[in-house]
């Protein structure tokens, strides 16, 4: 069975503390996804996302606060607006817009958080290996 | 003293940066009194053989202008390389893949099919297309391979410095020239424009609002432009926040946005993911929190071809390089 590699940028507020949650709280998760903390999810630049693709990535997952909830106000409207324009352009590209996905996961959503990582890591398996 | 060796040469290239040299209208007089030109297919009777009989190093400066789209351009510049103590990119196509390297967003199956069989104007039931090797009457003949990628010249060779644009402004030749000349280059590897965005020199900076928004994309050809107002600000999407500042304005004094000729200021790894995300930034952004994710889909979905538009000269030098194709 193909073993996806997954990088996820988590926004340090919500996303983060969730993935912290499901960690205290003894969940288990599919294990094929690398964590990556950021400030803020509108701090991920479309540059890592298609560096990580190119540099092997098979999947990118984007964790950010629920609207109105972003620590910073509206970053987390800047990296809607990103991603999805994004998702456009690398379908364009070649690479299946399934591939980048975007959630809010608050602090509290350690259970979603383990349900998003399963959900995503199953769909990337199915997409199969990026080759590029 | 001898006069400093000097080569012009062109790979996948419209000729525009050729006629940005003679562009330089009498300043060429200059050029042409401190160096020697020794290689310039287009306009000098030089051969190919000329420039293998130098020395290695005895061309001061090579300008190279042209995507690498072939062999033949592959086996020419890194013959130069050789003779060359510099070697200067030349233009977008040169620096950064310009127009030829949308090509990427295809291959070389593709390209084929399309020009040799499927143009109206083709007649070719036999499918015959362009091939490598050809045996004719017991005689084989050889054109240049046509890559299935275009690359750019510093994907093919060692470059020393880049003058971008497409094509690039005299004044920016001239500033390069009589930096060489007089020895007073910056580090290797560096643009030799300013390393400010577009914005930053607009004659239309002045115009734009306090903060930027874009509630609806609106395309050039649809609408009736101000000739003075910030393109942003009415809608049309400009990509000078991301571009290098250095052209002149030369589009957007002729009323047309900026499409990104002079490549990502300086620390920009892809020109097409920051401009994607600056564009995105400021669309809809009064009342986003209102916004639903169908509302965001409509608003993304006016730009039609987001990897045309934001990759129109730099999809080559981009992080992917092409499509991913399988």
């Amino acid at each position: 069975m193909f073993d996806p590699k997954i990088i996820a940028f988590y926004c340090k507020w919500c996303t983060s503390a969730g993935a912290d949650l499901a960690g205290t709280s003894r969940m288990t998760y599919k294990p094929n996804i690398v964590g990556i903390r950021v400030m803020c999810s509108s701090r991920v630049d479309p540059e890592h996302i298609l560096d990580a693709f190119k540099n092997g990535a098979d999947g990118v997952l984007i964790g950010g606060c629920h609207p109105g909830d972003c620590h910073y106000e509206s970053g987390n409207y800047k990296t809607q607006k990103r991603i999805t324009l994004l998702k456009k352009m690398i379908n364009d590209l070649g690479i299946d817009k399934n591939r980048l996905r975007l959630e809010w996961i608050s602090a509290a959503e350690g259970k979603r958080f383990a349900k998003v990582v399963d959900e995503f890591t199953d769909e990337v398996q199915k997409l199969g290996k990026l080759k590029i | 003293m001898a006069k400093p060796k000097v080569a012009f040469y062109w790979c996948a290239s419209c000729g525009g940066c050729e006629e940005a040299v003679i562009d330089l209208a009498e300043d060429i007089l200059t050029v042409t009194d401190a160096v020697d030109i020794v290689f310039w297919p287009v306009a000098l009777d030089f051969k190919k053989k000329d420039v293998e009989a130098m020395q290695d190093n005895e061309i001061a400066v090579s300008f190279i202008n042209g995507a690498i789209r072939t062999s033949e351009q592959e086996e020419m510049v890194n013959l130069l390389r050789k003779k060359s103590g510099l070697i200067i990119a030349f233009g977008s196509c040169a620096h950064i893949g310009g127009i030829p390297g949308l090509a990427n967003f295809s291959n070389r199956e593709e390209i084929f099919d399309y020009v040799y069989t499927k143009t109206p104007s083709t007649m070719n039931p036999a499918k015959t297309t362009p091939q490598t090797n050809t045996v004719v009457d017991g005689y084989e003949l050889e054109i240049p391979e046509f890559y299935n990628t275009v690359k750019t010249l510093d994907q093919t060779i060692d470059v020393d410095y880049y003058l971008p644009g497409c094509a690039p402004p005299p004044d920016l030749i001239m500033n390069a020239v009589m930096a060489i000349l007089k020895g007073e280059l910056p580090e290797k590897g560096a643009v030799l424009a300013p390393d400010k965005s577009l914005c930053d020199t607009c004659p239309r900076n002045d115009s734009k609002p306090e903060k930027l928004m874009m509630k609806e994309i609106k395309r050039p050809h649809t609408v009736e432009m101000d000739p003075e107002k910030c393109f942003l600000a009415e809608g049309v999407i400009c990509l000078g926040p991301a571009t290098r500042s250095g052209c002149g304005e030369r589009c957007i004094n002729a009323n047309m946005p900026c499409r990104g000729c002079f490549g990502p200021v300086k620390g920009v790894s892809d020109f097409g993911a920051k401009s994607l995300s600056a564009i995105a930034s400021i669309m809809g952004i009064e009342g986003e929190e209102n916004m639903t994710d169908e509302d965001i889909q409509k608003l993304v979905d006016q730009i039609p071809d987001p990897a045309g538009l934001f990759y129109m000269y730099s999809l080559p030098s981009s992080l992917l390089r092409r499509k991913v194709m399988t």
